[in-house]
């Protein structure tokens, strides 16, 4: 029977969480790095035994660590992110200039077909690739470099790039997200990039048409339908069917369409999963209740999930990157939440439990299948 | 040999516990460069971590001492204490205490 990792970045360390494939018993390894942020841990898929970590904290910097056993050992690679050419500037929260400084690594997207290739995502806003298992890094400097760039200003988190999508279909096809700047499109492997926000509205902004400045928290896409998005924004849930060129919002009957993560069922293209919290001030879930919102119809419709999950007293978030789906013939839901709990569902999102409840807070979850 | 104290944290990266002890090479004596740069050498994972890997400065919240001497904002160049450059003093890196 295969089994189910499920990777989980913390405040205070990673975590990693086995179980065979019935998903009923659990391992908990860990903290590794403890005491450090893991801003991120993924799985090649290429390769499920190559992991690969975001390391960083305020003392010592960002560091990046590979291993090649599953998790069970690890060692540091490459950590030498730099802006290359002239570094210029962006806009600072008060709309002054500023200079861009790099920070950490917010995301890591290994690629599909390559243990050894991997893009990642940093504060302030670059994407980077390294072929060689995370040994050396290359900025792909024309999505910093886009026209709009030095007036990207950063959202509450900061200038991040969070989001990196390696389209299945389309060999160089990438997307990618920074907030609040928005969601870019590159079709040829990040050499030239297209702002794709036509039909975000943002309020926060004076220009509800404007090619950037949308503050953007997640895209999701599903491999079987890769011209189709689903995108969680500061506020609204959206889709577009043209690779990005149009949104539309489907928020539809939902609480609140503040939040962070969105996932999409592994088997259901139109299965879609969002955790609203009330508001962009308030972040946890609106009256103290952790659900979980499933669309089947690809969004506007909207049915709350709560079995398992706690109704009362609970505020919690859920972060970006903190929601995972695995590709088991009953979908598998994972998700952590800032109050250390790492929720799962075994049977497409209708009932939850926890994996663990007292985890340092969880800034995201990724899950693999195991041969 | 120069001894050197690597704080928690970067005594786990490194894979030791206790002191570390490198040499220094070079016609002069012994700098907190120097001393910085061949930490580094022996252990690369560190890279980055004291200092910035382009400008070389300290990073903001790691403090260098030695001899009850707060040689944080000494100039890289300058020659160590006679007593860490002899051995019988450490010249000791610190994650400074800062926020909760």
């Amino acid at each position: 029977m295969s089994g189910v990792r499920v990777l989980v970045g913390t405040r205070k360390g990673a975590f990693v969480l086995t179980s065979d494939g019935s998903r009923r018993d659990w391992t908990v390894e860990g903290p590794h790095f403890g005491g450090w942020e893991i801003f991120h841990l993924t799985g090649s898929p290429a390769d499920p035994d190559r992991l690969y970590a975001s390391q960083s904290g305020g003392w010592f910097g960002q560091l990046i660590q590979r291993s090649d056993d599953g998790g069970r050992t690890w060692a540091t690679v490459g950590n030498d992110f730099a802006y290359a050419g002239d570094v210029g500037e962006h806009l600072w929260y008060d709309g002054t200039p500023r200079p861009w400084e790099f920070k950490r690594i917010w995301h890591l997207e290994p690629s599909r077909d390559d243990p050894d290739t991997l893009y990642a995502g940093a504060e302030d806003a670059a994407l980077y690739v390294s072929g060689d298992g995370g040994g050396k890094w290359t900025e792909l400097t024309a999505l910093r470099n886009h026209p709009s760039g030095p007036s990207w200003q950063p959202g509450a988190g900061g200038l991040c790039l969070h989001t990196i999508i390696l389209d299945p279909v389309r060999p160089g096809r990438i997307y990618t997200a920074v907030s609040a700047a928005g969601a870019f499109r590159s079709d040829d492997a990040g050499a030239s990039w297209l702002p794709i926000n036509k039909g975000l509205r943002s309020g926060e902004i004076p220009d509800q048409d404007s090619e950037v400045g949308h503050c953007v928290h997640h895209i999701t896409q599903h491999p079987s339908r890769p011209d189709t998005l689903f995108m969680q924004k500061h506020w609204d849930v959206m889709r577009s069917d043209d690779a990005g060129a149009n949104w539309r919002e489907v928020s539809g009957d939902l609480p609140s369409d503040f939040g962070f993560p969105i996932a999409v069922h592994a088997h259901e293209p139109e299965t879609i999963y969002v955790v609203p919290i009330k508001s962009d001030s308030e972040h946890y879930p609106p009256e103290g209740r952790l659900r979980v919102y499933r669309s089947r119809t690809g969004g506007d419709e909207w049915e709350p999930l709560t079995d398992g999950l706690p109704q009362a007293n609970c505020y919690v978030n859920v972060l970006r990157d903190a929601m995972a789906v695995d590709s088991l013939e009953d979908c598998g839901i994972y998700f952590g939440t800032t109050g250390g709990q790492v929720y799962h569902s075994t049977d497409s999102g209708d009932s939850w439990a926890p994996i663990v409840r007292d985890l340092p807070p969880v800034l995201s979850v990724e899950v693999q299948v195991l041969p | 040999m120069i001894r050197v104290v690597l704080p928690a944290h970067l005594k786990n990266l490194a894979h030791v516990t206790g002191e570390v002890r490198v040499a220094v090479a070079g016609p002069g004596p012994a700098t907190q460069r120097l001393v910085l740069d061949a930490v580094e050498a022996r252990y690369p994972m560190l890279l980055g971590t004291i200092r910035d890997r382009h400008s070389g400065k300290r990073r903001a919240f790691v403090r260098f001492y030695a001899c009850e001497e707060d040689l944080s904002n000494s100039p890289a160049d300058a020659p160590l204490p006679e007593r860490v450059i002899a051995g019988d003093e450490p010249f000791i890196i610190l994650g400074a205490m800062a926020g909760g």
